[in-house]
């Protein structure tokens, strides 16, 4: 059955680089994940203070959906239905570890709200969903890796069903160390055939 | 289309192992919530309600483990294999394994954990449980705060809508640790009460666990006398803020918005809401507000957390599965904690548990990360 859906636009943020439907948008010299998201946003000239309340995973995701959504000039009254279905490795464990070492020591016991809201991993949807007002469907799936027949399947199903207009996609995953985003669009709109072996062409390349 | 049906169904909790024991219980009005004073899960004595230890080791040896295995697995484990031996279905290509969880294995990153760091990947939870039966295909894992129990039932039927499957698995579960409890507790969001859903005097959650499986399933055969049909659901976010609820009920009323639609019902046609109700001032008024708004201020509501205190990852299919009780037996059953009402606008919270004809009836939750999601079920045609 031949998909009547596309790929409209994608992007990417990995190995230092920040690229958007394959063009290199910025690339920064940083070793350290923090010092690079950082200058990453000022290169890109976002404005959004939130973004430095957010933790790495959040971070990672918001600035790779800044780079896809921005594009797409959104009328922010207007209700855009874009679903959002993301996807990683390692969940939230970045910053559940750092929630773990503040209750470790019974003599040193600093939870914090601010931490422990970050430790699930569809906070950084919310965050997305904040910024461009998304009141639409969202899911948040643990695989070993980019699992396209899932992103597919879901895809598929909420454009199918009407249930959306667009699905944002893909893969945000932050661990210790190593970060990796790939985010894509699918809609009716023209671009490449959302199929299995085009996500992953793409996620590939 | 055709139909999706939620089919065999299990429950692991303080209340009991099986549906129908924790269903019996319920209609007494026994709540599972107790004190517990346990220093290594919190400094302080705090009301829960937790898997009885000894019940659980011995419920898991008759499943005959070679190895060892988390609390969680062993809960998740012997809620499973309940499903997967009644349901009499082989484990083949077209069967899915679904696992929803906001924690999993969390508990492992503990220094004192005797697990390797490991198991606190999610993947691994699902491939623990993958190999332990023999799926064929590999765990999708949900983790979705606190709508992901309830939101992989969606998710299930989205799967068998698409061909991918024609049977699905699903698993839900999380437990009580010291990780969770101190991270509500710095939100001050934990009563030191027992919780009083919708009630004027709420102080907030109580936290608990169970672990709960269901099938989801497009075969008609072989359904339990419980199951029903998913006529429709909707998971929408509120676009509002990440660790509160909209003061409008905004992502909550398009995901029912979304859910009657797809069902192609009125609200009207709703005989009962088991709604999210979790003793939060903010959580409680949102969602009298997004019910309101939706028009089902007269339908019979509750919240179970009274029963179980909020169970996180698990507790939308937690109160899925009581809700098909509850319309097999067509009775409501009482919001337990519940006296005054505590909400601005106007809801029909179940005071007494009672009989009441239910055909069809609306589950919803809502979660951290603007999360909600809305799915309404109902009876098979006789």
């Amino acid at each position: 059955m031949n998909a009547p859906f596309n790929i409209s636009s994608y992007a990417s943020i990995r190995g230092r680089k920040v690229t958007l439907n394959g063009q290199h948008l910025y690339e920064g010299s940083h070793t350290e994940f923090s010092e690079f998201i950082k200058a990453a946003y000022k290169a890109l000239g976002v404005k959004y203070p939130k973004f430095f309340k957010m933790d790495n995973l959040s971070k990672l995701a918001f600035l790779t959906a800044e780079v896809l959504l921005k594009n797409e000039n959104l009328n922010l009254e207007a209700d855009n239905n874009i679903a959002i279905v993301l996807s990683n490795r390692a969940s939230s464990l970045d910053t559940d570890r750092a929630h773990q070492a503040s209750i470790q020591d019974k003599d040193n016991y600093y939870p914090s709200p601010a931490v422990f809201v970050y430790t699930l991993p569809n906070i950084c949807i919310g965050e997305i969903s904040i910024k461009y007002k998304l009141y639409s469907e969202n899911s948040f799936f643990i695989f070993d890796r980019i699992n396209t027949d899932h992103l597919f399947t879901s895809a598929s199903n909420l454009l199918e069903t009407g249930k959306a207009d667009q699905v944002l996609c893909g893969w945000v995953d932050f661990d210790s160390d190593s970060y990796e985003a790939f985010l894509y669009l699918v809609s009716e709109k023209e671009g490449k055939p959302h199929t299995n072996q085009q996500i992953l062409k793409l996620y590939n390349t | 289309m055709n139909k999706v049906y939620v089919s065999h169904n299990n429950i692991v909790s303080a209340l009991g192992f099986d549906s129908t024991s924790v269903v019996e219980k319920v209609k007494s009005e026994v709540t599972g919530l107790g004190l517990v004073e346990n220093k290594a899960l919190h400094a302080e004595p705090f009301f829960s309600s937790l898997v009885n230890t000894e019940q659980l080791q011995s419920a898991f040896r008759e499943l005959k483990p070679k190895e060892k295995y988390t609390r969680l697995e062993q809960m998740m484990m012997v809620s499973l294999d309940k499903i997967i031996k009644s349901s009499k279905i082989a484990l083949d290509e077209r069967v899915g394994l679904m696992i929803s969880t906001t924690k999993g294995n969390i508990d492992v990153l503990d220094a004192n954990s005797p697990f390797p760091k490991e198991r606190a990947y999610l993947s691994e939870l699902g491939k623990v449980v993958k190999e332990f039966f023999g799926f064929k295909n590999d765990a999708i894992v949900v983790s979705n705060a606190c709508v992901s129990g309830i939101l992989s039932v969606a998710l299930a039927k989205r799967y068998i809508e698409q061909n991918v499957y024609d049977h699905v698995f699903v698993v839900s579960g999380d437990v009580v640790s010291e990780f969770i409890l101190s991270g509500f507790n710095s939100f001050q969001a934990m009563s030191n009460e027992l919780c009083k859903p919708y009630d004027k005097y709420r102080k907030g959650i109580n936290i608990g666990e169970v672990a709960a499986s269901i099938l989801v399933t497009k075969d008609d055969s072989g359904l339990p006398d419980e199951a029903m049909v998913i006529l429709g659901e909707g998971s929408c976010n509120d676009a509002n803020h990440i660790s509160g609820p909209s003061r409008t009920g905004e992502g909550l009323y398009r995901s029912m918005q979304t859910a009657f639609r797809e069902a192609k019902i009125q609200p009207e046609e709703i005989d009962y809401i088991s709604a999210h109700g979790t003793a939060t001032l903010f959580n409680d008024e949102m969602e009298a507000i997004a019910f309101n708004r939706m028009g089902l201020q007269e339908a019979p509501l509750n919240s179970l957390k009274g029963y179980f205190g909020h169970t996180l990852g698990a507790s939308g299919l937690l109160e899925t599965i009581i809700g098909m009780h509850s319309a097999h037996n067509n009775t409501l059953y009482k919001s337990l904690g519940f006296e005054t009402m505590g909400v601005t606008q106007p809801i029909n919270v179940i005071n007494y548990t009672r009989q009441h004809n239910i055909q069809t009836f609306l589950k919803t939750a809502s979660g951290f990360g603007g999360c909600n999601t809305a799915v309404i079920f109902q009876k098979l045609a006789q």
